[in-house]
This record gives structure tokens, C-alpha cells and sequence, in this order.
């Protein structure tokens, strides 16, 4: 089951982690906490989870086949800086971008998996990220297969490669309107945080969107809105705010999120009129 | 084409103090009715060689502040020297009528077509009417029903671009600004009919690229087309970033049409008249009119699965990578 995942194994016994929710700070049990797919038993706070981690706790064990692994970012307007970035966050992350895409099974069915990870330059998306996610939405469509993105993107579109990142969120809407035109399911799910280019892009195009509970969605970054004359508080860039306004289907907490991904796999592989068969997983 | 009052750029005072000479001559000229022409065309050739001087001296800022420049040719100015029979329509059909993005079918010589763009105002109040161009959610669901409409029609899309940035208050985040870009991006990517996209003036970011998926992508010279405004840059690389920081942050974004063409995002820039369109709309529109009609027609020979594929594939390439072996 989900809760025997290899990277908790990373984590040293009887580590104990304080809460990352300031109001609550409780110490919690590292076991417990991971038994709990890292939310607060106490508050309820989810913590972020990196791209592995939250594959691990979406598809079938051992499902997941990572693809695109050869892409590598480069330095393509000469930013200052960007490579010492790069470099910095691979050595946190043990990851070469913030995008891990693949291949996997929900019920024994065939799916692909896209993932930005929060603890990597906050999930940006750049050329590697977009491409990596465009050939995830295209995979799907050529082995006719739902689609499952996951966000993690705080920080939107990837500042140090400037235009090419904008051209990003292009790309990626254009791959997801093929899915659609294939009759194939899109599904996002936005975490915790999700902001900007990614919020007004492909995470904003699933078929179904869900979000996790009192995770960060909104377009603008608070420094970005901060000087403007009306203030838009904290409360209009939570998945709470969006769901109201009818932009998130509905709101999953993590530990009811497998049991809900399962009802609308089986679903999907169940409609009669269903375009195309799938290829063996 | 209507002017706001004159408005310098700092580093355009050679050429007001001309001008300004000039208007001398000519009133003194036409008041003592004396022959002064020899005078007006040295003064025109000095004129001449100090555009030619600034416009070599463009920096990316300078660029900037030549793309804000509020005499700049704005979408309505294009509609009205490039189109006939402009029936401009509004309204989402959902919500409102931001009146920040504009659009409707106009005559391009014998052809129908759709145009859409950004709208920014010139007068205190068309400035807040058109929100300075930053359109709200609405602005792009109507964009959208122009584009449905477009392909059922069989006309071609004509989008032109200048805005700061998209709407990023309560109201906006509220009608689901994101969504609205995102969908139309979407829109535009699989659209049945040829779609020329030109970056006039501000390419800003989310704003910019929700009507900037075209089979042709082109920006004026002294256009800038940016994934967040330079100030916006600045104030993340420094705190209380100094006018200096900000000038350096535009050219490290690399957001001239210049740099737009070099990084493969863009196919074509459109010459400016010298010193910028905002010396000379009406030699900007003629000058504008001409490359679309250029890269129209062959966009109107291709079958259109030829067309969609091609559109799909352009904007599929986009993005610098490597692909490591082995
Ligand atoms: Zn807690």
C-alpha cells in the first residue's frame, strides 16, 4: 500500500518534525507523519511533497516508468546566476529539474503522470519543464490514456529564461487541447503552491481540477500584486477561494485523493462510448 | 489617428528642441510670409539625423519606454488605417464588456477578417475605461467568442498585442483570470483558420501570450514582449530596486523583438518609422497593413489540417534544451 513507499525509508527513525503550519508547530512523529502521507494529525496541514513523493502516494506500485530523463536545461539567455541556481537546487533535490513526467497505472489502467515539484525553484516551468509536460500530455494521447498533471508550481513561469518560459504555457495548453480532440481525460490536480503562468496554463485546462485543502492557487504573486492600489488578500489565492468561484471541481484532502483518482479512472475506462481501447500497461 | 499632447521621452529632447525650431519657422514663414525653405530643410535633415541617432541608440529600456509611449499607434488606430467596415462587437455573452481588449470583422482589402488586440487609452478617462489595457477575465472570453466565431465563419484572425499585463485584483482572481487565459491559449492553439499575431507595442507576459498563439508571429521593431514586466524583474533580484536596476533587469530579459527573433519565438520584425510609430502612425499602420497582408496569403493557400499541424509543431519547438546522450 501507499504507506510503504521508498523515500519514507529515507527518513531516520524517531525523527521528530515540528508542524509547518505556525499556528499549529505541534512536534510530530516523522513515521507517524509519513503514515498520515505527510499531514498534520493534529491541524490538518498538508505539507509539500516532492514530485517523487506525490507519485508514489497517485499510481500503483512500482507502475511508474520515468520518461524523459535526456532533457537538459540550459542557459539560454545567458542569466547570470541561473546555472549556480540549477546547481543548487539539484544538490537539495537529487533532481535535474523540477518536472518528473512518466508512465504508470491507477488500477492496473494505463495513465500518464506529470509532476512539478514545490522544492524545486518552487516548481517553475521553463523549456525543460514545459517540454518534459507537453510529451507527457502527448504520450497520452498517442498510447490513449487519461493524463494526470500535477502542480506543485509556485513560482509560475521560469524568470531566467525569460520569453521561451511564457512560450511554455502556450505549448503545454496546445498539447492538452490535442488530448481533448483525441477524447482522451485530463486531469489536474493543484497543490500546494500554485501560482501564475503554470494557475494560467495547463493546470487551469484539466477536465476534472482538484485541489488539496487551503493550498496556495491564485494568478498573481503576492509581490507582484503588493504597490497596486486594492489589495487582494490572502484569502482570494487559496483552493478554497477558487472552488468557490468555480474554478476547482472539488476539494480532496490528501488521504481521500487515491480513493478519489481511482472512481474517476474506473470511470473513464468504464464510458461505453469510449474512444479507441488502451495499450497494455 | 488621435495624439495625446506631446510627450517627450527623455532621451528625446534633441529632437523636440528641432521641432520645436521648425514650428518657429513655419509660423514665422507663414505670419511675414518670407521664404524660409532652405532653413526648413536643413532643420528637416538635422531632424532626420537625430531620429537616426536615438533609434541607434535604443537600449532595451529605452525600448520600453518607446513601446509605453502613450502617442504610440494603439489597436484602434491600426483597425482604422489597415481594415475597412470595422463592426466592432462586445461583451463576453457571460459577464461584461471589458472594454480593455477590442474586436470585431473588418475588411482587409477583398478578404473578411476577425481582429482582436488590446486596447489602451489615451485620454485620464478611456485610460480607466480600458482598465491601461490590462484586461479582466471578460476580455478574454469575448476574444474567445470572437474566435469560435471566427472559425465558424471561415475568417482569419488578425491579433494584435499591447498590454502591461492581465488583471491581477480581487475581481479578476474572482471571474477566474487564469482560466481565461489558459482556455483561450488553448483555443487559439487548434483554431481552424489562419492566425496572424503582432506584438505592437507591450507584450506582457500571461496577459500577451493568451492572444499570442498564431501561424505567424511578428512585433513591431521597438515592441517588447516580456515573461514579467522589468520593474516587476528588478524588484525580485533587489530590493527597492534603483532606476538603474531596473534599466539593467530589462536587458537581462532579453525582451526586444530583436532578442524575440534570435530566441526562434517570433518570425518576422516589422520596421518602425525612424525614431519609433509614435513619430509616425500613420507610416506605421501602411508599413504594418502590408506584412500582414504579405503573410496572410500563403496562410490562406495551405489546407487548414496543414495549417493546424503547422501552428502546433511551431509552438512545440519552442523552448531551449539540450538531450543528453546515453
Ligand atoms: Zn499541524
Amino acid at each position: 500500500m501507499a504507506t510503504e513507499r521508498d523515500w519514507r525509508a529515507r527518513v531516520p527513525d524517531g525523527m521528530w518534525v515540528k508542524c509547518e503550519n505556525p499556528r499549529c508547530a505541534q512536534l510530530l512523529y516523522s513515521k507517524e507523519l509519513d503514515r498520515n502521507l505527510r499531514v498534520c494529525s493534529h491541524c490538518d496541514h498538508h505539507f509539500r511533497l516532492s514530485a517523487r513523493q506525490r507519485i508514489a502516494i497517485t499510481l500503483d506500485p512500482d507502475s511508474f516508468v520515468e520518461t524523459d530523463t535526456e532533457l537538459m536545461t540550459v542557459n539560454p539567455l545567458n542569466m547570470e546566476g541561473y546555472e549556480a541556481k540549477l546547481k543548487r537546487h539539484r544538490a537539495r533535490t537529487s533532481e535535474m529539474e523540477a518536472a518528473v513526467v512518466g508512465t504508470g497505472a491507477i488500477l492496473g489502467h494505463p495513465v500518464t503522470i506529470g509532476v512539478t515539484n514545490p522544492f524545486f525553484t518552487v516548481g517553475s516551468m521553463g523549456s525543460v519543464v514545459g517540454e518534459k509536460l507537453a510529451r507527457c500530455v502527448e504520450r497520452a494521447r498517442d498510447q490513449r490514456c487519461p493524463c494526470i498533471l500535477i502542480s506543485g508550481s509556485g513560482a509560475g513561469a521560469r524568470m531566467e529564461e525569460g520569453i521561451l518560459s511564457l512560450m511554455q504555457m502556450a505549448k503545454t495548453a496546445a498539447a492538452i487541447g490535442r488530448l481533448r480532440q483525441a477524447g482522451q481525460l485530463c486531469v489536474t490536480i493543484l497543490t500546494n503552491p500554485t501560482m501564475a503562468g503554470v494557475y494560467a496554463s495547463w493546470a487551469s485546462l484539466g477536465d476534472i481540477i482538484i485541489a488539496e485543502p487551503r493550498a496556495m492557487i491564485g494568478f498573481a504573486g503576492q509581490r507582484v500584486v503588493k504597490g497596486t492600489k486594492s489589495d487582494l488578500g490572502a484569502d482570494a489565492q487559496s483552493s478554497e477561494f477558487q472552488h468557490e468561484h468555480g474554478m476547482i471541481d472539488r476539494i480532496v484532502p490528501r488521504l481521500e485523493m487515491r480513493g478519489f483518482l481511482e472512481s474517476l479512472i474506473r470511470m473513464t475506462y468504464a464510458a461505453p462510448l469510449r474512444k479507441g481501447a488502451s495499450v497494455e500497461v | 489617428m488621435k495624439y495625446s499632447p506631446s510627450r517627450w521621452l527623455p532621451f528625446e529632447e534633441g529632437i523636440r528642441v528641432i521641432q520645436e525650431e521648425m514650428e518657429d519657422l513655419l509660423r514665422r514663414q507663414s505670419e511675414q510670409d518670407v521664404d524660409l525653405s532652405a532653413e526648413i530643410t536643413a532643420l528637416q535633415d538635422r531632424l532626420e539625423a537625430e531620429k537616426r541617432k536615438i533609434a541607434s541608440e535604443l537600449t532595451p529600456w529605452r525600448k520600453v519606454l518607446v513601446a509605453r509611449h502613450p502617442n504610440r499607434p494603439y489597436t484602434l488606430d491600426y483597425i482604422a488605417h489597415i481594415f475597412d467596415d470595422f463592426v466592432e462587437l462586445h461583451g463576453d455573452r457571460r459577464y461584461g464588456n471589458d472594454q480593455s481588449l477590442v474586436g470585431g470583422p473588418a475588411m482587409l482589402g477583398d478578404y473578411s477578417v476577425m481582429v482582436i488586440g488590446h486596447q489602451k487609452g489615451r485620454t485620464t478617462k478611456e485610460r480607466q475605461e480600458r482598465n491601461f489595457g490590462s484586461s479582466n477575465p471578460e476580455a478574454y472570453r469575448k476574444a474567445q467568442r470572437l474566435l469560435e466565431m471566427a472559425e465558424r465563419l471561415g475568417m482569419p484572425v488578425i491579433s494584435l498585442i499591447d498590454t502591461p499585463a492581465a488583471q491581477c485584483l480581487f475581481d479578476a482572481e474572482a471571474r477566474g483570470i487564469s482560466e481565461a487565459i489558459a482556455a483561450t491559449q488553448l483555443l487559439m492553439g487548434g483554431l481552424r483558420v489562419p492566425i496572424v499575431v503582432v506584438v505592437t507595442g507591450e507584450g506582457g507576459s500571461g496577459g500577451a501570450i493568451a492572444i499570442g498563439v498564431g501561424d505567424v508571429v511578428m512585433m513591431l521593431e521597438h515592441a517588447i514582449y516580456s515573461v514579467i514586466p522589468p520593474e516587476g524583474f528588478a524588484a525580485i533580484l533587489y530590493k527597492n530596486a534603483a532606476p538603474e536596476q531596473v534599466q539593467q533587469a530589462a536587458a537581462l530579459l532579453r525582451l526586444t523583438a530583436q532578442d524575440a527573433l534570435e530566441l526562434g519565438v517570433i518570425d518576422e520584425i516589422i520596421p518602425e518609422p525612424l525614431g519609433g510609430a509614435h513619430h509616425d502612425g500613420i507610416g506605421m499602420a501602411a508599413t504594418l497593413k502590408q506584412a500582414i497582408v504579405r503573410r496572410l496569403e500563403p496562410l490562406l493557400a495551405l489546407p487548414v489540417d496543414e495549417l493546424v499541424d503547422q501552428r502546433y509543431a511551431k509552438f512545440r519547438a519552442m523552448g531551449k534544451w539540450e538531450v543528453r546522450r546515453g
